[in-house]
């Protein structure tokens, strides 16, 4: 039985474009298409995560060189023109710090005994106020049903000690699906092994409370070899009720010192001749 | 590979990850190219120049494994006097004929006269004298062999020679790979081969399908043996099959000159009897030597007890081959209205085949046509929604055709084995009852072979005999009588007539009608009564071999001439590389695989020069299939386009043969010169001045048959485009997601455009190449709908396995779309632009003599 705070880690040098993760999620979780469209951006077709996408692979084309990546390990130039064609299977965080969970007004967003963020699509009345607060702008409401959508961590799959779908599919081991601190741990291994191979571009985004503040660290984190922006990730996600209590501080100096100023202004006039 | 084989890619992903170095050669940056860690961007057409190069550097600087060359390869073999090389004659070999095909005669070992390729002679036609007693390798034993390989007739300095003017300077200009680069590759490949390490060659049909497609495989299989990488673990050459199985339905005989187990079909006229069919294409020595048992177990697998001695086994039964029968051959032939029905199962001509306008015209002109698939394709469409019934050049009320749709079972409705490109069957289960009248390939040919028996029960002519014949009694299952599966697997696998036992192998076969086989080279598949095909054995219950998981042709080895992962004494090259071994005291070979060679024969045996048979092979012999046993640097027969292989442009290129000038293209070729067909200049063309190859996408299959009707793989890649080069863009007033149009003589297509730093011109012959990239998955129905690539491409073949050249053709590009509706064949606005004046020559003066050209519609 899968027991713990379970979660993803997607090595996006590993990952191939292949695409399988989007299709067997969709399988699974029966999800409809996004529509026909060609974007032309690269191969990158889905565009991004949203109701009925809660896997998207990101293309990213970009003209310098990534050694072991199309380009060789030792740094030459060989060949004219540096390029390198960076993939990325994104998917829901599942954020420590969850900003649709604790925007949720009706408790319909719960953290699961896997540590996974869930949607109950039966308790949702469709607010959208989860969508705003999600920082990576996962959630997404459904046209038709007006309900919010997102990435379950297979909790059903889990229920049955099932890995999730996009990882079973996944032929590269990029979606690599686990516990939480075995992953941590095996994703630091892999960037020493990256390093030492002459990649230093490596590195974890969201790992843990340190490296990504704002969301206190994510059960589902990457290891990329460009900046965030490049994978279409901001650069330092902060979950708005992060920033509550300092609102609310901030509010809190503000309403004193108005008082303050109030109360001084009274004595002040008191006090006059 | 990762781009069309992503899930045998993630082993490629797994030895990287262990240390291995990913090498990529590809004329597009692909999802592949995204993970090596060297990529090598070549010029459409030019990989033999390629691996030219790597043999030249090879052999140049030493770097042979000389003692594996020595002993395993036929490198101290010297060859007929009269051998006339590429480098003495100008791009051609000794023996052309302007009948458009070679005599091997001059390519023959000295004093030997002739030997029988492995598998026999598929093309005996080609090969003058073929089935004399001279020519069937009696003497190859007392061959005349250099052992210090400095000889200048032996293979080993012929080969030397023949690769000389394959420089690094010369790749370069050839391919469009800067000389750093193919350096690089040259001493990366040369650093992991050897007694300690091993490289591995994988390919699909970016290498196949060219006019020079077979010779491909020919360079990177003398370069393997070169570098001591055949035979041994983590080496070898990988061919990568397009379709699941297609391994399998190669073994077991789809194509129109095997019968299954890769035994040549036999011919009318020289094959009339089983005794000249044996006759033929019986080596004296070696393995192949046996074929007559497999061709008898065959023969008795089908006729059953109606195959006797007396009737030759019912041998005269076998259809015949009365010349070249290959799918372009036929189609040509369906067009000039010279056949009356065709069965399409599986496959989608219509738009998956080259030159699609004139596959249609070719259906326009039958009687019937069978179509068994799973969505009514392009193909059982024909009539319907073809691009020429849209423009109203074709009405529907005019073809004749009678088009029957046979829906079919997919896997998971049916039971089954998948023969993978490690020839490994696995078996799979049936998990559902096929929908409505959807049936399995094996009900419908079942049964329609039951009603054909019923038709001509009653016939007393001859040539119904061998229906009549035909053993089909296999049990059936279920409501729709199904025919019990395992017992074609049994069939297939073999058995003893008198008492219906199930051989363990193929070394249990006889050729006295005592044995039936249905393919030798799968017999053990159902050894002891067990579907050996089915084990599932987790890795963790038994060695890395997994020898239990599904089962391997042939005998169950994982690894083919594993006699070759030990040096000549029989002891492991390395204990890194140990694999198969001799093991004195138990005087057997052994080792983690089964070994593929004669089980108890000591590495010491040498042969009498007599020998015959397998008495021949000698202990380090093991290319056991071979007549002499030993790996082909130079091959004296079985390969209708020269014994060595050699740079030759397309048929349609951009530049002259930079190797040689003198013989622009493959001069045995085979052209379709008809007015359907039209062709370009052979470079130079104004009309269509850039290279155009074709390739998948991960997100579709083939044609888009199983792939286009799915939503889910639809959005994924939802519209036919190409893809091209910033430069070529710029030049063209091209926008990225744009339309464009492109064309060719044959057709016209639009599609979107991707612009791409993955795609850039190179620098070959002296000018700038621009390549259009192709995916060819969309076509005119289902549920996304594109224009089909594969309207473009021309019906020219490789002389040896008939494919066509789709990866290296030219054409134009445009932008905007098509204002007048979709074009095939023949009216573009490039084509109504006048002739251009001169055309270079494809051949040297007199090699194809026009007066030779077969006789099909005229071109206009």
């Amino acid at each position: 039985m899968t027991t713990g705070q379970m979660g993803f880690f997607t090595d996006t040098t590993l990952c191939i474009g292949c695409k399988a993760c989007e299709v067997a999620c969709k399988q699974w979780n029966q999800l409809p298409d996004d529509g026909f469209r060609l974007t032309g951006m690269s191969f990158d077709n889905t565009g991004q995560l949203g109701a009925s996408t809660w896997r998207h692979v990101a293309f990213v084309e970009r003209p310098e060189a990534l050694p072991g990546q199309g380009s060789p390990l030792d740094g030459a130039k060989l060949a004219d023109g540096a390029f390198s064609w960076l993939m990325m299977s994104d998917v829901c965080k599942h954020c420590e710090r969850a900003g649709c969970l604790e925007a949720c007004p009706t408790g319909a967003i719960l953290r699961t005994e896997f540590g996974s963020v869930y949607v109950q699509p039966d308790v949702c009345n469709g607010c959208g106020y989860c969508v705003s607060a999600c920082p990576f702008g996962v959630v997404d409401r459904r046209e038709d049903d007006g309900r919010a959508w997102k990435c379950t961590l297979c909790y059903d799959r889990l229920k049955e000690d099932l890995v999730p779908a996009c990882a079973k599919a996944c032929p590269t081991a990029s979606i690599q699906f686990g516990e939480i601190g075995e992953l941590k741990e095996r994703a630091r291994q892999r960037v020493e092994q990256l390093h030492e191979r002459g990649v230093g571009e490596a590195y974890l985004y969201g790992a843990d409370a340190v490296n990504q503040p704002g969301t206190e660290g994510l059960h589902a984190f990457f290891l990329l070899c460009d900046v965030p922006e490049k994978y279409n990730l901001p650069p330092d996600p902060v979950v708005p009720t992060k920033k509550l209590g300092e609102s609310w501080r901030a509010m809190a100096w503000g309403i004193a010192g108005l008082a303050a100023l109030a109360v001084g202004s009274v004595l002040s006039a008191r006090s006059g001749p | 590979m990762a781009e069309a084989h992503p899930v045998g890619f993630r082993w490629v992903m797994e030895a990287k990850n262990r240390g291995a170095t990913i090498i990529h050669v590809d004329p597009r940056f692909s999802r592949t190219s995204s993970v090596a860690d060297l990529y090598v961007r070549i010029r459409p057409g030019s990989d033999i120049a390629f691996l030219g190069g790597l043999v030249r550097y090879v052999i140049e600087n030493e770097r042979y494994f000389k003692e594996y060359v020595l002993h395993y390869t036929n490198a101290a073999t010297l060859i007929d006097e009269r051998f006339r090389d590429t480098e003495d004659l100008g791009g051609l070999f000794s023996g052309w004929d302007p009948k458009e095909a070679y005599d091997p005669e001059t390519w023959q070992y000295e004093g030997v006269g002739g030997v029988v390729p492995a598998t026999g002679h598929k093309e005996v036609f080609a090969e003058k004298g073929a089935g004399r007693v001279d020519l069937r390798g009696v003497k190859v034993l007392r061959r005349k062999q250099d052992p210090t390989l400095q000889h200048p007739r032996s293979v080993f300095q012929i080969l030397r020679r023949h690769f000389s003017r394959y420089t690094p300077e010369m790749v370069e200009d050839t391919c469009g790979v800067p000389q750093a680069l193919f350096l690089r590759v040259a001493e990366t490949l040369c650093q992991n081969s050897g007694r300690d390490r091993t490289s591995a060659f994988c390919y699909a049909v970016g290498w196949t399908q060219h006019t020079v497609g077979v010779q491909y495989i020919r360079t990177a299989s003398i370069l393997q043996l070169l570098l001591g990488n055949m035979g041994r673990t983590g080496g070898g050459i990988l061919a990568l099959r397009g379709h699941t199985t297609i391994q399998g339905s190669t073994d077991c005989a789809t194509l129109y000159d095997l019968l299954p187990g890769y035994l040549p079909m036999p011919h009318a006229v020289q094959d009339a009897k089983l005794e000249n069919y044996v006759r033929n294409n019986q080596p004296a020595t070696h393995w192949w030597s046996e074929m007559p048992k497999y061709i008898v177990s065959l023969l008795k697998a089908w006729y059953g007890e109606a195959a006797t001695r007396e009737n030759d086994f019912g041998f005269g039964w076998l259809p015949q081959l009365t010349g070249n029968h290959s799918h372009m051959t036929t189609v040509a032939d369906m067009a000039d209205g010279k056949l009356k029905g065709y069965f399409v199962m599986g496959e989608n001509p219509a738009a998956g085949s080259m030159n699609g306008a004139l596959h249609r015209k070719g259906l326009r002109k039958l009687d019937w046509l069978v179509v068994r698939d799973f969505p009514l394709n392009e193909t059982a469409e024909f009539w319907r929604t073809a691009p020429e019934i849209a423009r109203g050049e074709v009405r529907t009320e005019d073809i004749q055709t009678e088009v029957f749709f046979f829906p079919a079972a997919t896997h998971t409705e049916k039971d089954g084995s998948f023969t993978n490109t490690q020839r490994m069957l696995q078996w799979h289960h049936k998990a559902i009852e096929a929908p409505g009248d959807c049936r399995s390939d094996l009900w419908f040919a079942y049964h329609l072979g039951k009603r054909l028996k019923a038709m001509y029960a009653g016939s007393s002519l001859e040539r119904d005999r061998g229906i009549q014949a035909l053993t089909l009694d296999y049990p059936v299952l279920g409501p729709h009588d199904e025919p019990d599966v395992q017992a074609v697997v049994k069939e297939i696998s073999g058995f003893t007539v008198a008492d219906g036992k199930p051989v363990p192998g193929f070394t249990k076969l006889a050729d006295d009608g005592s044995t039936a086989c249905g393919c030798w080279i799968y017999s053990g598949v159902y050894a002891d009564g067990v579907n050996q095909a089915a084990r599932r054995k987790p890795r963790s219950q038994q060695s890395w071999v997994a020898p239990e998981w599904g089962w391997a042709w042939p005998a169950n080895r994982r690894l083919m001439y594993n006699r070759a992962s030990a040096d000549p004494e029989g002891k492991p090259w390395s204990e890194r590389k140990r694999y198969v071994w001799w093991d004195e005291a138990q005087k057997r070979w052994s080792g983690y695989d089964v070994p593929d060679f004669v089980a108890d024969r000591p590495p010491s045996y040498r042969p009498p020069p007599d020998a015959r048979g397998l008495a021949a092979i000698s202990g380090i012999d093991p290319f056991i299939m071979q007549a002499d046993g030993k790996g082909w640097l130079f091959a004296p027969s079985g390969l209708l386009d020269g014994p060595l292989p050699t740079h030759y442009e397309p048929l349609e290129s951009v530049i002259p043969n930079p190797i040689y000038p003198e013989q622009q293209c493959n001069p045995a070729r085979d052209e379709y010169p008809r007015r359907e067909n039209p062709y370009h200049l052979p470079y130079d063309d104004p009309r269509f001045p850039y290279v155009i190859t074709t390739y998948r996408l991960t997100e579709h299959h083939t044609a888009g048959g199983m792939s286009r009707w799915l939503s889910w793989l639809c959005e994924l890649q939802p519209e036919m485009f190409c893809e091209i080069s910033r430069e070529l863009a710029r030049e063209k007033g091209v926008e990225n997601a744009g339309w464009v149009t492109i064309t060719t003589a044959r057709a016209e297509i639009e599609c979107r455009v991707l612009v791409t730093d993955r795609f850039k011109p190179l620098r070959a012959g002296g000018r700038v190449i621009h390549t259009i990239g192709l995916p060819y998955h969309w076509s005119y129905v289902g549920r996304i709908t594109g224009d089909p690539a594969n309207e473009l491409i021309p019906f020219v073949a490789d002389p040896n396995v008939s494919i066509q050249e789709s990866k290296a053709f030219t054409g134009n590009l445009r932008p905007g779309r098509l204002s007048f509706g979709r074009r095939a064949a023949t009216d573009g606005v490039e084509l109504r632009q006048p002739e251009p004046p001169f055309s270079p020559p494809r051949d040297k003066p007199g090699v194809r003599d026009p007066k030779y050209l077969p006789a099909q519609e005229p071109p206009k």
